[in-house]
């Protein structure tokens, strides 16, 4: 059995919260520098490079990449060999988020209850997601949402019937109702399969992958390429502007289901599709 | 084509404007998002007035992040500016010249905005610490417990914005969308 005091999960959540407001993965980095080469649209061009330099003035004058810093998602993997002490590991995550968005000058843009909409004024609650693991290891990924693209977020409940093709209409439909709304150019977090909940946790997790790689099902990995190359035919573009970069990636997970239904649930991200993840 | 204008808005400045051109923005403008909205829509139905004048003003659709020591503003991109749709016509009657955000518009905003030949521009979405640099100053004017959500007065220098629907209700995004789609 492997000790971890919450502490030490506080702190580290803390400092994740900020990290992930102000760098983005390298993998964003890249996907936007090859968008900027392939881009048609002199404007959309224009916008891409301005993506850019708002990077580096992020990185470098420590002022988040995004007004919108997001509703802090949480994903912990536990080894079920750790015991935590020192406190409740959930009342530490929270308090994580709050250091983080209070100390890291991070927006709360937190309501404590959905329709009274009273600011929490220190965005928490976190939404938190446990999955046990093997092991005496824990690993925490912040993905801090903001709520532009998360708005045209959808979940669809498919019939078996309506096969990958249908699959492929909600997807692309869920990209083209988005429009200028989800600041493109997206990441397309799908999930497909499950239940209801299931599916749209899915989505949630296939926007922590990294873009450019792919599924290890061949049939989804082909899905993937496929609908990222049709997304960007739309004509959508860099900010809705118009242009032929409208998504820099399409992550799709799978999980099986019931024989009665094909769930589908499409998690939009703007590029700033924001995580960091740490091992203890 | 790049414009330079000043703000609060000259009509006749913004009669030159398309769908379609950049342009630069310079002068004063008013933050306000949707419980800035939703508090003044209710304060004018009870009779009470706007908390600042509106006319030939313009409303960015913006909640900053906090300012670090010795800045005027942090992070300050645009938001979705379809929340706020329900009362823009309203606001635009009133004598609300010009909008800033991002993303589609309903057609009665659009109408509104042929109307009284205003103006709605799109700033770049996710691109809040590049925007900021164009901010000089910031003050909350009203509604301070709305936190991030209050309405500010900010004074801006060049800041960079795209004509999306312009006085005759040409629209940008159903324009450049058609140009470059291939399916």
């Amino acid at each position: 059995m492997r000790k971890i005091q919450v502490s030490e999960i506080t702190e580290n959540i803390k400092e994740m919260c900020i990290e992930a407001n102000h760098f983005l993965t390298k993998d964003v980095d890249k996907a936007l520098k090859a968008a900027c080469d392939t881009e048609k649209s002199p404007l959309g061009k224009q916008v891409l490079t301005q993506l850019q330099e708002n990077l580096a003035i992020a990185g470098e004058d420590m002022i988040p990449i995004c007004q919108d810093t997001g509703m802090a998602v949480i994903f912990m993997e536990i080894g079920q060999e750790v015991h935590f002490e020192g406190g409740l590991l959930e009342d530490a995550i929270h308090e994580g988020v709050r250091k983080g968005y209070v100390e890291g000058f991070l927006r709360k843009s937190v309501v404590k209850d959905p329709l009274i909409r009273e600011n929490t004024k220190d965005n928490t609650p976190a939404i938190i997601h446990y999955r046990m693991t093997a092991g005496d290891k824990v690993k925490i990924t912040v993905a801090p949402k903001g709520f532009g693209s998360e708005n045209m977020s959808r979940v669809f409940m498919l019939k078996p019937a309506d096969g990958i093709e249908g699959v492929k209409n909600a997807i692309l439909t869920a990209v083209e109702d988005a429009g200028p709304n989800a600041c493109p150019p997206m990441v397309i977090g799908v999930g497909i399969g499950g239940t209801f909940e299931k599916c749209a946790l899915m989505a949630k997790e296939a926007l922590t992958r990294d873009l450019g790689t792919h599924s290890s099902i061949s049939y989804v990995k082909e899905m993937e390429e496929e609908l990222l190359s049709t997304i960007n035919k739309t004509g959508i573009g860099p900010g809705g502007l118009g242009g032929t970069t409208t998504a820099l990636a399409v992550n799709i997970n799978t999980y099986p289901t019931h024989i009665a239904g094909l769930p589908v649930a499409v998690n939009i991200c703007c590029h700033v599709n924001r995580h960091a993840t740490r091992e203890l | 084509m790049n414009k330079h204008i000043k703000a609060p808005f000259v009509q006749e400045e913004i009669n030159t404007l398309k769908a379609g051109d950049y342009v630069y923005i310079s002068g004063t403008i008013y933050t306000a998002r949707d419980a800035a909205h939703k508090r003044m829509y209710e304060g004018l139905e009870r009779g009470e007035n706007l908390p600042f004048d509106i006319k030939n003003n313009v409303i960015y659709y913006m909640g900053p992040s906090p300012a670090r020591e010795g800045r005027a503003i942090g992070s300050a991109g645009p938001t979705t500016a379809s929340r706020m749709d329900k009362y823009a016509p309203k606001l635009m009657d009133m004598g609300l010249k010009g909008m800033i955000g991002k993303g589609k518009r309903s057609q009665e905003v659009k109408d509104s905005i042929m109307r009284n030949k205003g103006i709605y521009l799109a700033a770049v979405g996710g691109a809040g610490a590049l925007l900021s640099k164009s901010i000089q100053s910031s003050e909350v004017i009203a509604y301070d417990d709305l936190g991030t959500e209050a309405i500010r007065r900010l004074e801006v220098k060049d800041f960079p914005a795209i004509v999306v629907i312009d006085k005759e209700g040409n629209n940008l995004y159903e324009m450049a969308v058609k140009e470059y789609r291939t399916i």
